[in-house]
């Protein structure tokens, strides 16, 4: 017979964002609990409200599935004493294992024999199994644990009931001084206490309670009700997948409603307007056909629609006097001027250890500056990235953001166009924070872009000279984030912008104002920044699954490379990779490099007068052929040019003696060898090639 | 709701609804502080294994709240009923729904939760979990069970119900600026703190004297720390207190640099730790005369011998 097992934990309200996680750790271990204990079952079916964690496990096995296992005892030739009788030893064993020394047995193991008995054991019934599960409620970890009472033990809100019920049995087991049972509790204040018939009963008895545990079916009827609504008024209310989410953990009997506003508010911008209702009240915000805001709101009372004036006037009165706040803040801001807040940034703190904000944007203006000449920027382009990098920051001290931080250049934006000045200036006090996650949207303009790379790449080069470097999961300024949105960026726009390319941005910044670096010595823990820069490259280009593993080993090894070069090398290298001929070039390469590692000098010229067989010009012709215009080429025709070389390359070492006793001749030879070298180098190290 | 109760009858309902759930109710302390929490009948009796279940009206002062009396929201000085019990009771949200209902407030009439919001004042080593319970949207009350205070983990967890009086209040009497409400039968909010919220902002934003400021706040730190060597936690605790409040008149005034800022709370942090540390000493000194179980009582007496 199959049997069904609920189990439902009873807490105090859980945080909205936890319900959804916990519930799936809950089945996780839950399920991993039933098949360590051999019960087999059809499926689990998971319920969360804020006051429940349950679930139901249907076609539950009635007892353990029953095992025969092997016990091992002595070795044979012990098993005997000289009389052929079975030994002590195995009559001790026999006795252990419960059973008599008839049913012993010898078995080979490793080319020994020894004594074996077969055991049986009964599987235990479910219900006594179940008793266990207790474990699993103790177990389950939570991001935020409390304690409560005069309790140790710690869980994401206090625990208030349990219910666990085999079919219409209670499983007893006592969490604290909690005894399971089959009572559980309605709706907060709708509902009522309800006894839990049987575990079938579950969850169509709390619907009478007036509280839906099924969180999917939650979802659904607030969307049909917001669906509703926006048919009945034409609106277009916004939904938000994540709010929704949020929403819909609130509440165990959800009923959606509407509110106004005046329209007066409708004069602050939207972007303040969506914060303030989404964020501080997590109501949705709506729109008229043409996506334009309109002055109401959506949210979802838990609870019916009696009395529901109540709530709608209490929802608007709140509502009010926080956007009445908003206009105030947006008022008083622009009674001021953009160089008022910029005064005041010279007194805030970028970092203790850093310095001052103020001191960031001139020290951020002078980088951009630097990479805008490198990357051709226009004269207009240039003065508007200059204005930009030296105001970006203002709108921080703006009372708007001081109380939505979350608007952070968002306002910095609208202001700055309402002060005046140019759109490209203006967007750029946007774009500057972005991306702003791994997987976010990045800066459009150009402005906008190198702004934001010369505000990160100094963010992370005075962090790691202030010794403050990420480790393991501790990045508390997000400098991971902010080296791949340089990494990505760069990529975006195609841009040849390198480690060592930074560095001198910030270096001839340093060279410039040596004041603004007081605290932090630019040059201090370069290579560290290089090889953190390098983490990024790599786990952008590793993403990409056309490129092959090792292409990206080589690749990477050239830290000095363009973040745009390297992922054309790793991709030319991977789309040759299948050539017949690949496998020989990039040997005759690779040996050319291990050899010119030997040569303790860099610079290096060929004396064509110290030549003394014919392989060798023909090598130095190669060579000087294909070094014209190397720099320019495209990868495509980098690597054809150094796949030109692979002939005249082993006709020379079957000709040629590189080590040679004159010490001349092989200075010369090595000479040759490392400028074919320093052509390999844009590729990194082919060495990491796998192509035996 | 038939007639709408005035604020002090508010507070009367509230007093009398936890006192018959056994809190003893203590009046505000005497001291300027910035939260109900930093009474010394939470801050310090919320530490240690001793029962304590009390209920007060907390005036709380935060100056860089203030508004000259103009918005009809934010304050210089507010007022806090403040409910601290500990151990806490198991039922203790629906205690809180109760108390609710002894002022009117159907739940069934409203749309009440406990939206997630883990309390923290790290200035004073305190960290709580719980949640701002919402009425119809409008955030009442600050609910929390204690986890840490002064740097010490509270066992066993107190429970901390803080109501913003002038928050509920004018929900309860449907008014849109705190200065509408009314007082007493008669009396407005405005009438009585409207000229202190302007005077207050006035001397917090324009008037106070930075340089004496900064001379008391050193002076108060020596004799806090002076104090809490002797053992004299509740002296040494009052000038914790005025520390915190000048440091917040400092504040208000733009006069501390953020990097002082940071400088100004770890001061404050650390006098807080040490002065918890001290009370349990005291308490445990004294035999910790509030545990009413003799057993308990002289375990928890022979720990840490």
């Amino acid at each position: 017979m199959s049997q069904n097992y609920l189990l439902e934990i009873g807490l105090e309200e859980i945080p909205a964002h936890v319900v959804t996680p916990s519930i799936n750790q809950l089945v996780e271990r839950m399920t991993s609990f039933l098949k360590e204990n051999r019960l087999s079952f059809d499926k689990i079916e998971a319920y969360s409200t804020p006051r429940r964690l349950a679930l139901k496990v249907i076609g539950l096995a009635d007892k353990q599935e029953d095992i025969e296992e092997l016990a091992k005892g002595p070795a044979k030739k012990i098993a005997y004493d000289k009389d052929g009788n079975w030994s002590k030893a195995a009559q001790g064993f026999a006795r252990g294992q419960g059973v008599s020394v008839d049913e012993l047995f010898f078995q080979e193991l490793k080319g020994v024999e020894y004594v074996y008995v077969k055991k049986f054991i009964a599987g235990k019934s479910a219900k006594e199994v179940l008793t266990s599960v207790k474990e699993v409620v103790m177990e389950m970890k939570f991001p935020t644990m409390m304690r409560w009472g005069s309790n140790d033990f710690e869980y994401v809100r206090p625990i208030r009931w349990i219910v666990s019920l085999l079919n219409d049995e209670i499983v007893p087991f006592k969490v604290l001084d909690l005894e399971t049972g089959r009572k559980s509790q309605g709706h907060r204040f709708l509902g009522k206490e309800v006894e839990v018939k049987n575990a079938d009963a579950y969850p169509e008895c709390l619907k009478q309670e007036m509280v839906i545990a099924d969180a999917k079916e939650r979802k659904e009827i607030i969307m049909s009700q917001i669906d509703e609504l926006a048919k009945k008024n034409s609106w277009n209310i916004v939904v938000d997948p994540d709010l929704l989410e949020e929403v819909n953990n609130l509440v165990e009997y959800p009923t959606v409603f509407a509110g106004s506003f005046d329209e007066k508010y409708l004069s602050v911008p939207d972007a303040v307007l969506i914060t303030s209702m989404k964020d501080n009240q997590r109501y949705f915000y709506v729109e008229d056909s043409d996506g334009k805001l309109l002055p109401h709101f959506v949210s979802v009372r838990n609870g019916n629609s009696a009395y529901l004036e109540n709530v709608v006037s209490g929802n608007e009165k709140v509502l009010t006097a926080r956007l009445e706040d908003a206009k105030f803040f947006y008022e008083e801001d622009q009674k001021k001027t953009i160089s008022d807040y910029v005064e005041r940034l010279k007194k805030v703190m970028f970092h203790d250890k850093i310095g001052t904000i103020y001191e960031k944007m001139v020290r951020v203006a002078l980088i951009a500056a630097y990479l805008g000449k490198h990357l051709g920027l226009s004269k207009t382009q240039l003065a508007d990235l200059k204005r930009a990098a030296m105001i970006y920051k203002f709108d921080l001290v703006t009372e708007m953001v001081g109380e939505f931080s979350e608007l952070q250049g968002v306002m910095g934006e609208i202001y700055a166009s309402l002060f005046g000045e140019t759109d490209a200036v203006a967007s750029a006090m946007r774009e500057e924070y972005m991306p702003t996650s791994s997987e976010g949207d990045l800066p459009e303009s150009t402005i906008g872009a190198v702004l934001s790379i010369a505000d990160k790449a100094d963010s992370i080069q005075a962090f790691f000279s202030a010794g403050m470097i990420p480790s393991g999961s501790n990045d508390p300024y997000a400098l991971r984030r902010q080296a791949l949105g340089i990494v990505r960026i760069a990529l975006d726009k195609g841009w040849n912008l390198s480690v060592p390319l930074l560095h001198e941005a910030i270096m001839s910044a340093f060279k410039e104002r040596g004041d603004l670096y007081a605290n932090i010595d630019p040059e201090k823990n370069y290579a560290g920044v290089k090889d953190f820069m390098f983490d990024r490259v790599a786990q952008i280009i590793g993403s990409n699954n056309d490129v092959g593993r090792d292409a990206l080993e080589a690749a990477l090894a050239n830290k000095d490379n363009e973040f745009v070069s390297v992922l054309e090398a790793a991709e030319t290298l991977t789309k040759h990779a299948s050539d017949d001929d690949f496998k020989e070039t990039i040997e005759a390469l690779t040996r050319v490099s291990r050899l010119a590692k030997k040569a303790d000098f860099e610079a290096a010229s060929v004396d064509e007068s110290l030549f003394e067989n014919d392989s060798e010009k023909k090598l130095y012709d190669a060579c000087s052929n294909a070094q014209k215009g190397y720099c320019c080429k495209s990868y495509e025709d980098k690597y054809q040019a150094l796949h030109g070389l692979k002939g005249a390359i082993s006709e020379y070492f079957d000709a040629t003696m590189v080590m040679a006793d004159d010490e001349k001749v092989k200075h010369n030879r090595l000479s040759q060898l490392v400028l074919l070298s320093n052509l390999t180098t844009a590729f990194g190290s082919l060495e990491e090639l796998n192509v035996k | 709701m038939a007639k709408k109760l005035a604020m002090q009858d508010i507070i009367l309902t509230l007093q009398q609804f936890w006192a018959k759930q056994g809190c003893m109710l203590m009046q505000a302390y005497d001291n300027e502080k910035g939260a109900g929490t930093m009474s010394p009948y939470t801050f310090l009796r919320a530490i240690g294994p001793e029962p304590w279940n009390v209920a007060y009206v907390e005036p709380s002062r935060r100056p860089a709240d203030g508004r000259y009396g103009e918005n009809p929201n934010r304050l210089f000085q507010h007022h806090q009923f403040q409910v601290i019990m500990k151990p806490n009771p198991s039922n203790i949200q629906d205690l809180y729904l109760d108390s609710l209902k002894a002022l009117g407030i159907n739940s069934k009439e409203h749309d009440i939760r406990f939206v997630e919001d883990n309390w923290e004042n790290p200035s004073m080593g305190c960290a709580g979990v719980g949640w701002e319970v919402w009425l119809d949207g409008m955030e009442i009350t600050q609910f929390t069970y204690f986890q840490q205070v002064g740097g010490l983990e509270v066992r066993p967890v107190a429970v901390e119900v803080t109501y913003g009086l002038e928050r509920l209040s004018s929900y309860i009497q449907e008014v849109n600026s705190v200065f509408d409400l009314e007082w007493s039968d008669g009396v407005k909010y405005g009438d009585i703190f409207k000229e202190p919220e302007y005077e207050h902002s006035k001397y917090a934003f324009e008037e106070s004297n930075q340089e004496m400021l900064l001379k008391m706040f050193d002076t108060y730190e020596t004799e806090a720390k002076k104090q809490i060597a002797n053992g004299l936690v509740h002296p040494a605790y009052d000038y914790i207190l005025k520390c915190s409040h000048t440091f917040n008149l400092l504040d208000a005034r733009g006069a501390v640099s953020v990097t002082e800022r940071a400088g100004y709370l770890a001061r404050i942090r650390n006098m807080a730790k040490s002065v918890a540390k001290a009370f349990i000493e005291e308490r445990k000194k004294l035999g910790f005369p509030l545990i009413k179980d003799e057993k308990l009582r002289q375990e928890l007496l022979k720990e840490d011998k």
